[in-house]
């Protein structure tokens, strides 16, 4: 496997483990931004430093002083809305059109107008569509790029490219001849040619099936697990909280930075979620005598939404209460709120905050 | 200008010419068109009596014979037209924006693309008809012919200048260009100017001789330097990206983990 291997210039991760991301930049955004992890004892350079990058197109803000850091070996997923500016940052970032204001450090280059050429030559972006020669084979394309990223003698790694994402046995097709999916895995060998330090993924499941989707999946745990620094952008949330250590919300501004456990307590109260097999006879004079409990509500006939500071040392009182009360019980579980959830909540906070 | 990569342009150049000879459309053209082009002389110079004086004849045959350059601006002109605007139609471009060539790297790369195929094409017919003039035509023809050594210096010394003009044109054209046939109409006018100047020579306002060759010559080297700069300022990346758009949705799903 070509990048997991051949990855160099990257801290940590070597022993396999996910390295800690940074801690987020100092002046960035406070309210936001909940993350304040920060790497244990000595601070590694970061892979990408974003410090109140701003973008406009004339009158239109595409995005506004976004601040943020990713640490090397990070999996970092970018969200948002349609039109919330996620593809012009990376955009930015990748150096194909220029901030308005703000600054960003990209694997260790400034961002400007004189180190265009080596911040491309250090990460490798694969935008949403793979954008192949379809006239040309699997094999061709990549020799292309392979060329354009200055490599000699590029075949090994190609081959290597190719077998990372399963398509060795198909370097020899024309790439008009591939499905939609295959054109995916196409495009993401070719982001590995490079051995990039941080590569930007837009949309890299999409238009995938789920056997091809959870490929890449592995690919990315498997280059997350080698230290290879990945801002993924994403509207599959399950797909963020699967593989990133880290995300961050975008709606123009920057929402929210930190990793889906951290995000989710801090918009949402644990809870326990209770199902029996009958409706209980009072469960107002139930809950109320249960001290972990601050508040309840009805899920369903059978099923009731407990609010808990602390949902471990809650249930088992919980249990012997229901008993007590000669409830004949099915579950009690812990509510999970899924990154969805938090997503839905940030977003519709601003769709309110619009319309106030 | 910054210092050329050359396994860039190569690169470049190596992926267009592959992207050519499997797109039927510009096989069939380069393969008919200049010989279409090749016609017209063939029959004039044919058709020419071997009895003319020979100031007459020698009238007569210049025009034939310039009548060849087209072919170094057609062929290119269209192709040029099509380099960028055709990448960005087909979501090509920004993939390759993303990677670490240069603006004028990309340009250089495409331009030799179109140059090679254009000029060899040019000379393959060139060479064609002054055999055919060798072989079968009038030996006082021929003779005339031969013997028109400006045309003929013209022809070989132009070809590849002709091409670079209607290559920065029809490049200028498309990286402006949010259309290909658009770009590709447009990318006509670049037969306009030498159009002009064979005219002139036909009507004899300019008189073709050696020196009037090679100052045109130099002019044409030195719109060609300029124009390759001028292209090479209009090619705004971000501009050029822009234009793409992306639309998305996704979905999750609330759960909960069991305790007991």
């Amino acid at each position: 496997m070509i990048s997991p291997d051949q990855t160099a210039d990257v801290d940590g991760g070597a022993d396999g483990r996910k390295p800690e991301p940074a801690a987020p930049a100092s002046d960035a955004p406070g309210p936001t931004i909940t993350d304040a992890r920060a790497l244990g004892g000595t601070k590694a350079p970061s892979a990408l430093v974003v410090n109140k990058l701003t973008k406009r197109f004339g009158e239109r803000t595409a995005f506004s002083e976004v601040s943020f850091e990713v640490a090397h070996g990070e999996v970092f997923g970018f969200l948002g809305p349609n039109g919330a500016g996620k593809t012009t940052t990376v955009r930015t970032l990748g150096t194909l059109i220029a901030p308005t204001s703000g600054s960003a450090i990209v694997a260790g280059i400034p961002l400007s107008p004189e180190n265009e050429v080596e911040i491309r030559q250090r990460i490798s972006i694969m935008p949403e569509a793979p954008g192949l020669y379809l006239r040309l084979t699997v094999t061709e394309n990549m020799e292309f790029f392979a060329g354009l990223y200055g490599l000699h003698h590029a075949d090994t790694r190609i081959k290597d490219a190719l077998a990372a994402v399963n398509l060795a046995d198909r370097a020899g097709d024309l790439c008009g001849g591939l499905s939609k999916g295959l054109r995916q895995r196409v495009g993401l060998a070719r982001t590995l040619l490079s051995d990039p330090t941080i590569m930007f993924l837009d949309e890299p499941t999409s238009g995938l099936d789920p056997v091809a989707a959870r490929e890449v999946h592995d690919l990315i745990a498997g280059l997350r697990q080698k230290g290879v620094t990945i801002f993924l952008t994403t509207h599959r949330l399950d797909e963020a909280e699967k593989l990133c250590d880290r995300v961050a919300i975008l709606n123009t501004t920057l929402r929210t930075v930190g990793t889906p456990a951290e995000l989710r307590e801090q918009l949402f109260k644990s809870a326990l979620v209770v199902k029996t097999v009958a409706p209980l006879p009072d469960p107002d004079k139930l809950f109320a005598g249960i001290a972990a409990v601050d508040s309840w509500r009805l899920e369903g006939p059978d099923s009731y939404l407990l609010s808990v500071s602390d949902p471990r040392a809650a249930a088992p009182e919980l249990t012997r209460a229901l008993v007590s009360a000669g409830a004949d019980v099915l579950s009690i579980g812990e509510a999970q709120h899924s990154l969805e959830d938090v997503y839905l909540e940030l977003i519709d906070e601003d769709v309110e905050a619009r319309k106030r | 200008m910054m210092g050329l990569d050359s396994t860039h342009v190569r690169a470049v150049v190596r992926k267009e010419l592959q992207d050519y000879r499997r797109k039927r459309s510009i096989v069939a053209t380069m393969a008919v068109l200049p010989f279409v082009f090749l016609i017209e002389p063939i029959v004039q110079i044919f058709l020419v009596p071997a009895s003319t004086s020979s100031s007459v004849l020698s009238k007569d045959l210049s025009l034939p014979l310039l009548y060849l350059l087209l072919i170094p601006i057609i062929i290119p002109a269209t192709l040029a037209a099509y380099s960028v605007a055709g990448e960005r139609e087909q979501g090509t471009l920004e993939p390759l924006l993303t990677t670490p060539i240069r603006k004028q790297e990309f340009i250089m790369g495409k331009g030799a693309a179109i140059m090679i195929p254009s000029v060899v094409l040019s000379y393959v017919v060139f060479g064609i008809l002054l055999a055919a003039v060798g072989l079968f035509a009038h030996p006082a023809v021929s003779a005339a012919i031969f013997h028109k050594g400006p045309i003929l210096l013209s022809l070989f010394l132009f070809t590849p200048l002709l091409a670079g003009w209607a290559i920065v044109v029809g490049m200028a054209i498309s990286v402006r260009a949010s259309d290909i046939r658009v770009a590709q109409q447009l990318g006509t006018f670049a037969s306009f100017p030498p159009l002009g100047v064979i005219a002139l020579l036909a009507v004899g306002v300019i008189n073709p001789t050696f020196s009037v060759a090679l100052i045109f010559a130099a002019v044409l080297l030195i719109v060609d330097v300029r124009a390759l700069r001028i292209v090479s300022r209009m090619f705004d990346r971000e501009r050029l990206v822009t234009g793409a758009k992306a639309t998305r949705s996704g979905a999750g799903s609330t759960r909960h983990r069991f305790i007991i």
